[in-house]
């Protein structure tokens, strides 16, 4: 029974991370309607502006906050100046420039800070609160903050007008211009937002795995799966899917007898497939109905 | 006609004559001149191993230093050094670029196992040496039938066969659990381990547990391990997910007898990182100094270290321990083309390496020196044991060399 | 993809492909066939291996193209199918000590019937979802090249190495050459299928499915069985790139056929040119040559030049490479010609 307890809440604190990607990834889905592959990368560049900034004396949650504030403009520039000129085109042209800004921020955070892994502090204290001791104060504090940016996002899409526009720029644009919105702006604030929500992933990742350039290029992954085993357009299901993966992972490799480790990942994605091909849209999400 | 034909036929002798002994003496293989000699290289600058484009990185710095302080007989070197992304299809590329297009004398440091088995055959079918290849895998042993393929590094199935030898001599009861990266390196190191072992693998070995680089931790896996009731833990991990490792056995409570591959033992980049009270404790074997470890501090060849560092790699991380393995290996290519004075022939710079007696490299440790035969293509075997205080790597035992 | 998506598609899509042949179109293609015959004997046999290697990705890249430019569906897991004809050729050659030439027709068959079955419960998935899936396929293939209880065959972690086959006959050439003409021959071949399976009724279904799914399964058209076939002949098209690739770089190791290279054959896809047969040559040619480009720019960064490239592209040849051809050609016509408009040039 230790053995489970303990692999299900190592897989729930790890499935934190994945369910803070996962928000990444449905807030860049919400406002652009499609998925970008270099959210990791950026997520990872912006830990490391944080690790300088640290490096530079700046206190922790002043670092944090700044940190937020610069991946949120770097966001927005990067969308309004790399992105937008193939924004008119085909989803394949913009899915190839997403895999050009992922070569390029990994292979820019390899040069200007090296390839060694580098260790990140976590703002959490030394013990979880209420006793808690399955469970360790960082991975406590993760799930924590998660669920106040699921909070945040959640309130800002339903309650907002600004909210509302976004998804209508992203889901019918031409209709939304007609309404008065400013579609281009829309989508850059998604962007930004998409960072700002990463850089707090970034952050709250790099004291488990250590800083380094390819941090995030297996938990992207995961954040996907999670993403998309919950439903993309639900981002409370995104969480839910983002937990769900941790979990689902640790007792796959735990518990089915011949797999072990050596398959975990196989196992894992194969479970994740299944669950879509009976759920397309995920077990939370809406199916979308096209009219012919 | 005839007559200017007969001059330039006299001359054309008379200068060979003139030029008759000391011509002899200079033998060229592909790529040398009089005034340089081509090495190529195949790193990994891009991709999952990009960690270890650093020791690309130092050697180039320290054949400049080589060459700015005159070079080898007056030779330069022209450190041709290729990327291949640790992917063997790019490695074979590489391979054979260096060799059919630019023509170099011979390709030093490859690195990765699977990169260098995908040359292996090419290289000595091609007759080109492969030499102090950057892989302690065990196969590249085996002058019999690869003449022209060496390594450099200990051997991690020697290494292996070390921790597996003092446990059946001190702790023979122990229940040991093995964490391993699920590739070429992983495995060599586990096959090694269950070889020492011998008989008693089956009941000593009580889990094992594997990871893929690409996963983000291996906090599941130590969580099994500490379940199964091991005591003893063997660590066959790369940097990252070693200091992961030994941070989450010490947060989860399980404090067990572990030992560390050398592979991640660098005291800046891994034990730092996982935190010396976490690290307090470990065995590895060594065989290189660590600029972090302070016992070092005031040896002259690490002060030489020192201020090669800042002079052709400004700015570099001192604390990684691919600087120190980038300035040894280079150090001992210099070695073996210095013995092969005049005769660059890719079959004599293969016969000088295997022709090391005793050579002393500066950051090795004392006691530990390149040695090959025509027999022996292993220039490092001997290692020694080293425990972990908290702040540096304390040698205990004999140097152990495998025979 | 929605509505404005789909039809920006069929647009570049139109540009890049050619649904018939002209008679300078002809002369163009008898032309670039002689070049290709003929150049292994220009060249270094090392600029003979890397040309091999790039026949190889065009045919990948030509059967991720069949799935994603002519039917739509989406795969980000050809590395999978790629990596089944690869080690079907080397266990065959290196295990079974089967002639190479017969593992190119193995590896097709093999791989076709993976990947139709690959096809049937992705039926169900739809764009990202599909994505996700094949993705998921693409993380998976090297731990299941891996996995020890088969490693008896796929050589485990350590991989396979593949012998280098002579000329047959005592031609006089080199290894080399011969690889080059047999992998252009094979390669040749089934381009030619492919163009004649994409110009009939087959690859007007294909599109149909692509365009409008309703609308096809409406008008009588089987969706779910030429979706799924479609699968199986992008699956044997990329596992006889697999075996020829295998048999070229005489080695084959699971971690090689992992997401990046899915990934390669993608940008090989929509830099070479959408739903295009030339398109696929120049897609073979990127992956081999764009990344030592970038090497040669800067070895410090190179992934950022990469990057950077991957990125002008799509900037200044959005319809690919083959598509800036076509476009280029079509304006050199219309100015050519006097009055009169080229409705190709729409």
């Amino acid at each position: 029974m230790d053995l489970f307890l303990q692999q299900t809440f190592d897989g729930l604190a790890f499935g934190g991370i994945y369910a803070c990607v996962a928000l990444a990834v449905v807030m860049i889905y919400q406002a652009t309607d499609h998925l970008n592959f270099a959210q990791g990368e950026m997520a990872m560049f912006s830990t490391y502006i944080a690790f300088a900034l640290l490096h530079h004396g700046v206190p922790y949650w002043w670092t944090f906050l700044l940190t937020m504030a610069i991946s949120f403009i770097g966001g927005v520039l990067v969308e309004r100046i790399i992105v937008r000129p193939v924004e008119g085109t085909t989803v394949l042209n913009e899915v190839i420039v997403f895999i050009g800004l992922l070569a390029i921020f990994n292979s820019l955070a390899g040069w200007i800070w090296d390839y060694t892994i580098k260790p990140f502090p976590s703002p959490f204290p030394d013990k979880a609160p209420l006793g808690v001791t399955f469970i360790g104060p960082h991975d406590f504090g993760v799930i924590g903050v998660t669920l106040v940016v699921l909070a945040a996002v959640f309130l800002f899409f339903r309650f907002t007008p600004v909210g509302l526009a976004m998804r209508a720029a992203a889901q019918n644009p031409d209709s939304a211009r007609l309404v008065g919105i400013r579609v281009g702006w829309m989508l850059a604030l998604g962007w930004g937002l998409a960072a700002a929500i990463g850089s707090v992933a970034g952050m709250m990742v790099a004291p488990i795995v250590f800083l380094e350039p390819n941090m995030m290029m297996g938990i992207l992954v995961y954040g996907f799966a999670g993403a998309l085993l919950g439903g993309i357009s639900n981002p409370v299901g995104a969480v839910a899917g983002g937990f769900m993966v941790g979990v689902l992972e640790n007792w796959v490799g735990t518990y089915v007898p011949f797999v072990g480790s050596e398959l975990k990942l196989t196992v894992a994605l194969v479970l994740i497939v299944t669950v879509l091909v009976f759920r397309p849209s995920g077990l939370f999400g809406h199916v979308v109905v096209r009219r012919v | 006609m005839l007559h200017s034909k007969v001059l330039v036929a006299a001359a054309a002798a008379a200068l060979t004559i003139g030029a008759g002994p000391v011509a002899a003496k200079k033998m060229y293989g592909p790529g040398v001149t009089d005034t340089e000699i081509k090495i190529g290289n195949i790193n990994p600058y891009s991709g999952p191993a990009s960690a270890y484009g650093a020791i690309g990185k130092g050697i180039a710095a320290y054949f400049k230093m080589v060459n700015d302080n005159g070079g080898i007989n007056g030779r330069k070197i022209d450190f041709i050094s290729l990327d291949d992304g640790y992917s063997p299809p790019k490695a074979v590329e590489a391979a054979r670029e260096l060799v059919e297009k630019d023509q170099v004398l011979f390709i030093f440091q490859s690195l990765g196992t699977p990169s260098n088995t995908a040359i292996h055959k090419y290289m000595n079918a091609k007759k080109v040496p492969q030499l102090f290849v950057a892989t302690g895998a065990g196969k590249w042993n085996d002058p019999k039938h690869f003449h022209w393929t060496m390594g450099w590094q200990p051997s991690y199935p020697g290494e292996a066969e070390i921790y597996a030898a003092w446990l059946l001599k001190n702790k023979p009861n122990a229940k040991v659990g093995i964490l391993y990266q699920n590739d070429d390196y992983g495995k060599d190191y586990l096959d090694g381990f269950l070889k020492g072992l011998g008989a008693n693998a089956k009941t000593m070995v009580v889990a094992k547990e594997s990871y893929e680089v690409t996963d983000p931790t291996v906090d599941s896996q130590i969580i099994k391990l500490k379940d199964s009731g091991a005591d003893t833990f063997f660590n066959i991990t790369t940097p990252k997910f070693a200091a992961q490792a030994i941070r989450k056995a010490y947060d989860s409570g399980w404090k067990p007898l572990q030992f560390l591959n050398n592979v991640s033992s660098a005291i800046g980049s891994v034990l730092k990182p996982a935190g010396f009270e976490q690290s307090t404790g470990l065995i590895t074997t060594v065989y290189q100094m660590d600029y972090s470890d302070p016992q070092f501090k005031d040896d002259p060849a690490m002060k030489a270290w020192d201020a090669w560092m800042d002079k052709y790699m400004p700015g570099a991380d001192k604390t990684n321990g691919n600087y120190i393995y980038a300035y040894n290996v280079a150090y001992s290519m210099v070695q073996v083309l210095k013995q092969a004075g005049d005769d660059l022939t890719r079959e004599n710079v293969m016969k000088q390496a295997a022709n090391l007696k005793q050579v002393k490299v500066p950051l090795l440790l004392p006691g530990i020196t390149l040695d090959t035969s025509p027999t022996d293509y292993a220039p490092i075997q001997c290692e020694q044991l080293a425990k972990f205080d908290g702040k540096e790597w304390h040698r205990f035992g004999d140097v152990i060399c495998p025979k | 993809m929605d509505a404005r998506s789909n039809a920006k598609t069929r647009e570049l899509a139109a540009l890049a492909s050619g649904a018939k042949l002209s008679k300078s179109q002809l002369v163009g293609l008898a032309l670039a066939l002689l070049a290709a015959l003929a150049l292994p004997w220009f060249i270094s046999d090392y600029r003979n291996f890397q040309f091999t290697l790039a026949i190889s990705y065009a045919m990948a890249v030509l059967g991720l193209n069949i799935l994603i430019g002519y039917n739509g569906q989406f795969s980000l897991g050809h590395a999978a199918f790629y990596a089944i004809g690869a080690y079907t050729a080397a266990i065959m050659m290196e295990q079974g000590g089967i002639a190479y030439y017969w593992t190119i027709p193995v590896a097709g068959l093999v791989c076709l019937l993976a990947g139709f079955l690959f096809g049937l419960p992705a039926l169900r998935l739809e764009g990202l979802y599909l994505a996700l899936a094949t993705f998921a396929l693409s993380l998976a293939t090297p731990q299941m090249l891996k996995y020890d209880a088969i490693s008896r065959w796929t050589g485990g972690v350590q991989g396979v190495t593949i012998t280098k086959p002579d000329p047959p006959f005592g031609l006089p050439m080199s290894q080399d050459q011969w690889l080059y003409l047999f992998s252009l021959a094979v390669v040749l071949v089934l381009f030619v299928c492919a163009w004649n399976l994409l110009r009939g009724r087959t690859g007007r279904a294909l599109k149909a499915i692509r365009d409008n799914p309703i609308a096809a399964s409406a008008m009588g058209v089987n969706t779910a069985l030429y979706k799924s076939l479609t699968f199986g002949v992008s699956a044997l098209y990329t596992g006889i790139a697999g075996a020829l690739g295998a048999i070229a770089i005489q080695f084959v190791a699971p971690d090689t056929f992992n997401f990046f290279l899915s990934i390669a054959f993608l940008v090989g896809v929509v830099i070479g040119g959408l739903a295009s047969i030339p398109g696929a040559v120049f897609g073979g040619l990127v992956i081999v040559f764009i990344p030592n480009f970038a090497e040669q720019v800067s070895k410090a960064a190179p992934w950022a030049i990469y990057g950077t490239v991957l990125i002008l592209f799509m900037y200044f040849m959005p319809a690919g490479i083959w598509g800036f051809i076509r476009m280029l050609y079509a304006k050199l016509i219309k100015k050519a010609r006097v009055g009169g408009s080229d409705p190709r040039t729409r």
